[in-house]
């Protein structure tokens, strides 16, 4: 490098800066065409769809004619409603299972084992999980095209995406803190349950929300499991969760909306597409709300919990 | 900053009783002895047949480069050491002199009766009263005027309640780098330890504030015995009583201060305090 000449050294700097320019503008090219793929998309979505969602009861009212006509009320329903069964199976999971294997698990093949099937859970196509949910809850379980079956197929495509998440949430707080409740005599148990998952919950809330988006909009691993159609009829108010018409019941038939589109379209009837539309827009509409009440919900947490 | 300071050293009130006492012996009475201890990190034996004595009312520097062992040996002194994978401790350990590293011995009792301080300022996410009742609560202590009463006199043994008697349900991370250090020892004070180790508290903080810990481990150390890990040499001289020089995982020389920076016996150590190597 010394021995260079003066004008061999400029000769260098002027090409290197030149190349930093060119990176610069095939990077910023790059990002603008992600843009405006995004963005395309969504606006026009959102204009095929948007007079529909504000069209007086499609909200609100019950779907007529098979999905063609009427409203979508029961298939936004029983979205949230499988999401929320989901949360409830797969939370619990997740959470036991990242901290056996971020507090707990001795280094050895069986932890590494259990690392890999996680990650092996997350990579399957979601209409074999699907496929393996009809077969083991609907048909050998006699559930039949049911909510519950549905749920279980969602969390097996959650588990792996929660435990990856806390994971991480966990093995981010400083192990200093974790140093501070060991010495000071605590056990491991009230170290994770006191200070870990607390310190851990902004991240751990993030990625719960997100997770929670992905199962908002998943339909390959609902059509057998829990079914293509909502029934025509249900009771809100009703507590007997074994009648079929029982909102709360988790062994009926449900329909989510993404399920719901792909049946509405799949039927063609031309008539119905402004109904697919409507249900598309709303889809994405929540999703992209889970998007962003992720990042408020975990940035508030963390607010609250470091100083004030 | 100054405010700060100004009231923490009025409150301590002690850093005449430390220049008096530091640099001898002054105590016969032992806490903790460890009898060729030994550690191993998988295959790596990190520290060699260390054994030493630490006395009740008596700071005891643990001094060495980077690298040498003292962190490792202080670490086995709670047992700390287990909680690292792969990570082996052998010899006696003994408290009180009971051998404490068995595979029996109680690790959450222990821990409270031979506490820890650590580099990095450590509170918990939490407010600065709950930084200390927390460990007692789970400890089974209930009461809350006894709670109160805990809060209170760590705070003020820990020269920190002036400072904080007036925003105790606000958040440990609102105080200063300093004051966190001193929350974490009113933390460990709380449970009244006979044995208090602390593993470079100074290391992050600013000179002031490594003077007004320093003040306050003298302040504290009169009915338990103090153990501390330093870089800083002139640190050790001015606190300790005793002082033990690490090298390459070998404890090479053990004595009272005064002797160890005076008039060192070992040429590695001598090496060490003229800056030959550090």
């Amino acid at each position: 490098m010394a021995n260079l000449t003066v004008e061999a050294q400029n000769a260098r700097i002027k090409r290197s800066m030149r190349n930093d320019r060119i990176a610069t503008g095939i990077l910023t090219l790059i990002v603008g065409l992600v843009m405006v793929i995004v963005v395309s998309m969504v606006l026009y979505i959102l204009a095929q769809g948007f007079g529909q969602l504000l069209q007086p009861g499609f909200l609100t009212e019950a779907a007529r004619a098979n999905g063609t006509e009427g409203g979508i009320a029961y298939q936004l329903f029983d979205s949230f409603y499988l999401l929320i069964l989901t949360l409830i199976i797969s939370l619990p999971i997740s959470l036991g299972g990242a901290v056996f294997l971020v507090e707990y698990a001795p280094e050895g093949p069986i932890t590494k084992i259990a690392s890999t099937a996680i990650e092996t859970l997350s990579s399957l196509p979601s209409i074999v999980v699907g496929m393996f949910g009809f077969l083991m809850f609907s048909v050998n379980f006699g559930w039949g095209y049911s909510l519950i079956s549905g749920a279980i197929a969602l969390t097996m495509f959650n588990i792996p995406i929660l435990t990856r998440v806390i994971q991480q949430a966990l093995e981010d707080v400083p192990a200093s803190q974790r140093d501070a409740c060991l010495a000071m005599g605590l056990t491991r148990w009230e170290t994770t349950l006191h200070v870990l998952i607390p310190a851990a919950m902004p991240a751990i809330v993030t990625g719960v929300v997100l997770s929670a988006g992905r199962v908002f909009g998943e339909a390959a691993a609902l059509l057998f499991t829990s079914g293509m159609s909502s029934p025509a009829r249900l009771n809100f108010f009703s507590l007997n969760f074994a009648s079929p018409t029982c909102a709360w019941n988790i062994f009926r038939p449900g329909e989510s909306l993404a399920v719901h589109i792909y049946k509405i379209y799949g039927e063609g009837s031309p008539e119905a597409q402004h109904i697919v539309w409507g249900t598309a827009a709303l889809l994405m509409i929540c999703v992209l709300l889970f998007n962003v009440l992720s990042r408020i919900a975990g940035k508030a947490l963390a607010r609250r919990m470091t100083a004030e | 900053m100054t405010n700060e300071t100004d009231q923490f050293l009025k409150s301590v009130g002690s850093s005449e009783i430390s220049k008096r006492t530091a640099g001898v012996a002054i105590s016969d009475e032992v806490v903790l002895e460890t009898r060729d201890v030994n550690v191993y990190y998988g295959d790596h034996h990190a520290l060699h047949d260390t054994s030493l004595k630490f006395h009740k009312g008596e700071i005891t520097a643990l001094i060495g480069p980077s690298g040498c062992g003292k962190s490792t040996y202080l670490r086995s002194l709670n047992l700390m050491n287990r909680e690292i994978r792969g990570c082996r401790v052998e010899g006696e350990i003994l408290y009180q002199g009971r051998n404490i590293n068995t595979t029996k011995e109680n690790l959450y009792e222990l821990r409270r009766s031979i506490g820890m301080v650590f580099q990095q300022p450590n509170p918990f996410h939490k407010s600065i009263r709950e930084n200390i009742t927390f460990a007692p609560k789970r400890h089974g202590i209930k009461d809350k005027a006894t709670l109160d009463q805990m809060v209170e006199e760590s705070l003020r043994g820990a020269a920190l309640w002036d400072e904080v008697k007036d925003k105790l349900d606000q958040s440990a991370f609102a105080l200063s780098g300093g004051q966190q250090q001193r929350l974490c020892i009113a933390r460990t004070l709380a449970m009244n330890p006979d044995v208090i180790l602390f593993d470079e508290p100074c290391s992050a903080l600013d000179p002031i504030s490594t003077l007004a810990i320093e003040d306050l481990m003298t302040s504290i150390v009169a009915d338990r015995a103090i153990v501390i890990v330093t870089h800083n040499m002139e640190q050790a001289s001015r606190v300790s009583n005793r002082t033990a020089f690490f090298y390459m995982g070998d404890m090479v020389e053990y004595g009272e201060t005064d002797q160890i920076f005076q008039r060192p016996n070992d040429k590695r150590l001598n090496d060490y305090l003229t800056g030959m190597f550090s």
